[in-house]
C-alpha cells in the first residue's frame, strides 16, 4: 500500500479518526485493567515506602533488598501494562527514506565545500605542511608525559627479584629459617630478608629425604650444591600466568598452581618440570646453602627470570 | 501549567518543528527489541548505584589495619581500598545492596549487550546501512568487559587481586611492547601501588565516559536510519511498524528501566555476589582455590587453561609466552572478525543492498549455523574456566576433563555447525510455520466424511490484525458527535475501510468538542479487540481512553 500523493507528487495527509480501531486500547476490559495497574502501582508505593521503613530500622540487606525491588516491580509491571493494554492498541507506522543522499543534494554540499575551503587550501599547500608538521611533533612530545611517565622502563631480569648472593631466606613473621625448622616432605614460603611478602622473590621451600649416603639433593647439572640438607628453593611465581602456586601435593611431591591447573614435578631429583597443564617452563630453582649458624641462604640470586614469558626474555 | 510551560520553550526554541516527528517515532512491537533496552537500564543502574558507592569506596593501597563489624579481619592488615569496601558492605545502610545491585547490574549489563548482539547478528539487522552502529555496539561490549574486570578488580581482595596477577602476565606477554604496557599501566612491576588508584579512574571515570558517548552515538543512529522490522504486519522496506514513542514506547519503556531495576536490587537482596569478606585481602604470595572470574571473562580464562603449554622462542633472543595465544590472539581474532562482520558477509554474498526488514535465522542457514558453531565453541571455553570444579564434582581427574575440554572445543562447533543447518532447513520447509493460529472445527458430513473449517474468531483469540495508521502523513480528526460513526461503528465496516485505506477518511476534522461525549454512556462501551462477534458489535470510545 501506497500513501496516497498529491498532483505534486509529495504526500497527501489522510484523515485519521480517534474513534478508529487502532486507537482504542487493547485491554478486553480497560477497567479491570486501570485497577490491575493501580493495584501494582499501589503496590509499588507500599514497596518505597517498606525500603524507607527498612532502612529507618537499619533491617537486613535481604529486607532493604526485596522492599526496593518490590518497589521497583509494582512501578515496572505497571507502567508495562498500562502501556500494552490501555494506550492505542495500533499498530502506527511512520515512513522511512533511504539514507541514500539525492545526488543533487551531494553535488551542493560538495561544491560549496570545494569552492569556499577545498580550493583556498589546495593553494596554501606549504602551511598545511607547516601545521601538519607542529601537529605531528606535539602528537610525539604529548607522548611523553602521557604514556613514558606512567611507569619506569621495564627493569634488568636479574635485579627484578631482591634474592641477592647470601640473601637470608625469612619465613612471612620475617624470621629466619633455620636448618631444622623444615621436616622431610614439609612446605614453607620464604622470602629474602629485608623483602617479606615479595610479589616476585616469593619462593617455596621444600625438603626431601637426600639419597641415602649424600648430603644435597641434586635437580640437574650444575645444580650439585644447590639442595643442601634436601632443602630445594623454587620460586613461587607460576611461570605459565604469574600466580602463586600455592599447593604442594606431599605425596605425589607436586605443586599445583590453582590458577590454570598447572602441575610441577618436585620430586627427589626433579627440577620443578611441568607436567601438566599450560605452564610452559620449569620453575626457577634458587641455589642455597647453610651457613655457620644453621640458617639458609641463597648462594646467588635466581640466574633465569621469574614468573611468565615475555618477548625479550629469550632462553636465558 | 503544561501548556504555559510547552509555549515559554517552545517559543525559544521551536519545538514543534520537529516535535511531533520525535513522538510519532515509531519502535516495533517485537519482544527481540527489548534486550537492548535492558542493556541501556542495567547501565542506568550502573551509573546510579555506582555513584552511591564512589561516596564510600577508598581507592587506595595504603596499608590500615581493619578495626569494625566484621570480627573474622579484626586486627588484619589490608589496603584501604579493601577496608573501605568491608566498610561500606558491613558499616554503610544499604551500602552492600548497592554494591550487590551494583555487580548484578554490571553481569546484566554484558549478558544483555551480548544476548542483543546475537539477536541483531542472527537477525542480520547489521547489514547495511547500520554497519556503523554494529561497529560502535562491538566498541561498548568490549569496553563493557573491560570496565567489569576493573571493578571486579578494585575491592583488592585475594579472588581479585589473582586476576590482575593474571592480566598483568597477559600484557607481557605481547611482543615488543608487552613488557613496556605492563609497566606503564602499573607504574612498574607488579603489583606496585598506584595500580587501584588507576583502576579506579578508569574504572568510574574514563570508561563511562567513553561507554556513555558512544551510547549517545549509537541511539543517535539508532533514530537517524529508524529500526529495522519483520516483514509483514503491513511493514515493509519503506516504513516502520509498530507503537508511537508518545505515549505507548515511553510507557512501556519505564516500565523496563523499573524492571531492571528491580531484578538487580531482587539479585542484589537475596543472591550473594563476590563475598569479599571471605576471600580475605590480597596477597601477592597467597592463592585461593577455585579462581573464577565474573562470567564474561570465563571464555579467556577456559582458553588460558586448555591452552596446550607451547612456547616459541627465536635465535635464543625472543619469546611468545604461552599466555599470548589464549588471551591475547584469540580475543584479538574474535572481536576483529565480529567488528568486521558485515562487510565480511558483504564479499561473501556479494549483498550490498540496504536492508530495512530483519531475516528470520532458519532463513539463512549458513549464516544462523555459523553463528550457534561460534557461540558453542566460546561456551565450551566457558565451561573450560570450572575445570577443577567440574574435576572436583564428577570425581573424575582433572587430566581427562582437560583433555576432554581440548577435544570439546573443536568437536562442538563441529557438531553444531550441520546440526543448527538442518534443523533451519527443516523449519523453512515447514507450512506456516510462526503464522497465528486458527482454530478450527471438524465437520462430519452425511455421508461420513470429514472436513474441517476456521472457526469464528471468539473471546481471548489474537486480535485480527490491522492496518497501519501511517502517524507522519495523517492528520488526526475527533470522531464525530452525533453521528453514527461516534455513537456506534460497525465493526465489519470498519474492517473493511481499513483494509480500503488509511484508517477513515470522514469529514469530521474539527469537531473538537467531539471527545468530551465520549464518557456518557459507558456501559454500552465494547472494546476493540475482537471480544464481540465480528460484523454484529458496536464499537466505541473506552471511557479510559479519552
Amino acid at each position: 500500500m501506497s500513501a496516497p500523493t498529491g498532483d505534486d507528487g509529495s504526500a497527501m495527509p489522510v484523515t485519521i479518526r480517534l474513534d478508529s480501531q487502532q486507537f482504542q486500547v487493547a485491554a478486553a476490559n480497560p477497567t479491570g485493567m486501570e485497577k490491575t495497574v493501580a493495584l501494582t502501582f499501589l503496590l509499588g508505593l507500599a514497596g518505597f515506602a517498606g525500603f524507607g521503613a527498612a532502612f529507618w530500622v537499619n533491617a537486613s540487606n535481604v529486607w532493604l533488598g526485596m522492599t526496593l525491588g518490590v518497589g521497583f516491580l509494582g512501578l515496572g509491571v505497571g507502567m508495562v501494562a498500562w502501556g500494552k493494554y490501555l494506550m492505542p492498541r495500533g499498530p502506527f507506522s511512520e515512513s522511512r527514506h533511504s539514507m541514500v543522499p539525492e545526488p543533487a543534494d551531494r553535488e551542493r554540499i560538495i561544491g560549496d565545500f570545494s569552492s569556499r575551503g577545498k580550493v583556498v587550501i589546495e593553494r596554501r599547500t606549504f602551511l598545511l605542511k607547516i601545521l601538519g608538521a607542529a601537529g605531528a611533533v606535539f602528537g610525539v612530545v604529548a607522548m611523553f608525559p602521557l604514556i613514558r611517565s606512567l611507569g619506569p622502563v621495564p627493569t634488568d631480569f636479574s635485579i627484578a627479584t631482591t634474592w641477592r648472593p647470601d640473601s637470608l631466606l625469612v619465613n612471612i613473621d620475617g624470621s629466619p629459617v633455620h636448618s631444622d625448622s623444615l621436616e622431610f616432605g614439609g612446605m614453607l614460603t620464604v622470602f629474602p630478608e629485608g623483602d617479606v611478602g615479595g610479589p616476585l622473590s616469593q619462593t617455596m621451600l621444600i625438603r626431601q629425604q637426600p639419597p641415602a649416603g649424600e648430603t644435597h639433593i641434586v635437580t640437574g647439572p650444575g645444580r650439585e650444591t644447590w639442595g643442601p640438607l634436601g632443602y630445594l628453593a623454587f620460586s613461587k611465581v607460576c611461570t605459565h600466568a604469574g600466580c602463586p602456586i600455592g599447593l604442594y601435593q606431599q605425596v605425589t611431591h607436586q605443586l599445583l598452581c590453582p590458577c590454570h591447573q598447572s602441575l610441577f614435578d618436585v620430586g627427589p631429583g626433579q627440577a620443578a618440570q611441568p607436567v601438566f597443564g599450560p605452564a610452559p617452563r620449569p620453575l626457577p630453582q634458587l641455589p642455597l646453602y647453610v651457613d655457620a649458624h644453621g640458617f639458609l641462604r641463597a648462594q646467588a640470586p635466581y640466574d633465569e627470570p621469574v614468573g611468565p614469558g615475555y618477548w625479550y626474555r629469550g632462553n636465558d | 501549567m503544561i501548556d504555559g510551560l510547552y509555549d515559554w520553550f517552545d517559543n525559544r526554541l521551536n519545538l514543534s518543528s520537529g516535535g511531533r516527528k520525535a513522538i510519532n517515532k515509531i519502535f516495533p512491537d517485537h519482544w527481540s527489541f527489548m534486550i537492548g533496552e535492558i542493556a541501556l537500564y542495567s547501565f542506568v543502574v550502573l551509573l546510579a548505584t555506582g555513584v552511591f558507592l564512589t561516596l564510600y569506596f577508598v581507592p587506595s593501597t595504603t596499608d590500615v589495619v581493619y578495626t569494625g563489624p566484621y570480627l573474622p579481619l579484626d586486627g588484619v592488615h589490608m589496603s584501604a581500598a579493601y577496608q573501605s569496601t568491608i566498610n561500606l558492605s558491613f558499616s554503610v545502610r544499604s551500602g552492600l545492596l548497592m554494591r550487590q545491585m551494583h555487580h548484578w547490574a554490571a553481569n546484566i549489563f554484558v549478558g544483555a549487550i551480548v544476548v542483543h548482539m546475537g539477536r541483531v547478528f542472527f537477525t542480520g539487522a547489521f547489514r547495511r546501512p547500520r554497519e556503523i552502529n554494529w561497529i560502535i555496539g562491538m566498541n561498548m561490549l568490549i569496553l563493557a568487559i573491560f570496565n567489569g574486570f576493573l571493578g571486579y578488580s578494585l575491592p583488592d581482595d585475594l579472588v581479585s587481586g589473582t586476576g590482575i596477577r593474571i592480566s598483568y602476565s597477559i600484557l607481557e606477554s605481547l611482543p615488543f611492547v608487552g613488557t613496556y604496557l605492563a609497566n606503564f599501566l602499573f607504574g612498574g612491576s607488579f603489583p606496585g601501588n598506584i595500580l587501584i588508584p588507576r583502576f579506579y579512574v578508569l574504572h568510574v571515570l574514563i570508561l563511562p565516559a567513553v561507554i556513555a558517548g558512544l551510547l549517545g552515538a549509537h541511539l543517535t543512529l539508532l533514530v537517524r536510519q529508524k529500526h529495522t522490522q519483520f516483514k509483514g504486519h503491513g511493514a515493509t522496506e519503506h516504513n516502520v511498524v509498530g507503537a508511537p514513542m508518545w505515549p505507548t514506547f515511553i510507557a512501556k519503556t519505564q516500565g523496563f528501566l523499573f524492571l531492571v531495576a528491580a531484578v538487580s536490587a531482587i539479585l542484589g537482596a537475596v543472591v550473594q555476589i563476590n563475598p569479599i569478606w571471605l576471600y580475605g585481602p590480597y596477597r601477592p604470595y597467597v592463592v585461593t582455590y577455585a579462581v573464577q572470574p565474573d562470567w564474561y571473562m570465563g571464555w579467556l580464562d577456559g582458553g588460558l587453561r586448555i591452552m596446550p603449554h607451547w612456547e616459541t622462542v627465536f635465535w635464543n633472543r625472543w619469546m611468545i609466552p604461552n599466555a599470548f595465544f589464549p588471551a591475547i590472539v584469540l580475543p584479538g581474532i574474535t572481536f576483529t572478525v565480529l567488528m568486521l562482520w558485515p562487510f565480511i558477509e558483504q564479499r561473501i554474498t556479494g549483498d550490498r543492498a540496504d536492508h530495512q526488514l530483519l531475516d528470520r535465522p532458519r532463513d539463512r542457514p549458513k549464516r544462523t549455523a555459523l553463528g550457534v558453531a561460534v557461540l558453542s565453541f566460546y561456551l565450551v571455553l566457558f565451561g573450560a574456566s570450572a575445570t577443577d570444579v567440574l574435576a572436583n564434582y564428577l570425581t573424575v581427574s582433572l587430566n581427562s576433563v582437560l583433555t576432554s575440554f581440548q577435544i570439546l572445543v573443536f568437536v562442538v562447533p563441529a557438531i553444531t555447525y550441520p546440526v543448527t543447518l538442518k534443523i533451519c532447513r527443516e523449519l523453512q520447509a515447514t507450512p506456516g510455520g510462526g503464522k497465528t493460529k486458527i482454530h478450527n472445527i471438524v465437520m462430519r458430513s452425511a455421508e461420513g466424511g470429514y472436513s474441517t473449517v476456521p472457526s469464528a474468531p471468539r473471546a481471548g483469540d489474537t486480535p485480527p490484525e490491522l492496518e497501519p495508521v501511517a502517524l507522519d502523513t495523517s492528520v488526526l480528526a475527533p470522531a464525530l458527535v452525533g453521528s453514527p460513526a461516534y455513537e456506534a461503528v460497525d465493526r465489519s465496516s470498519l474492517g473493511a475501510r481499513a483494509a480500503a485505506g488509511n484508517g477513515l477518511d470522514g469529514g469530521g476534522s474539527g469537531d473538537a468538542g467531539g471527545l468530551d461525549g465520549a464518557g456518557d454512556s459507558p456501559e454500552e462501551i465494547v472494546d476493540g479487540n475482537g471480544a464481540t462477534p465480528a460484523g454484529g458489535g458496536v464499537f466505541r470510545i473506552p471511557r479510559n481512553y479519552r
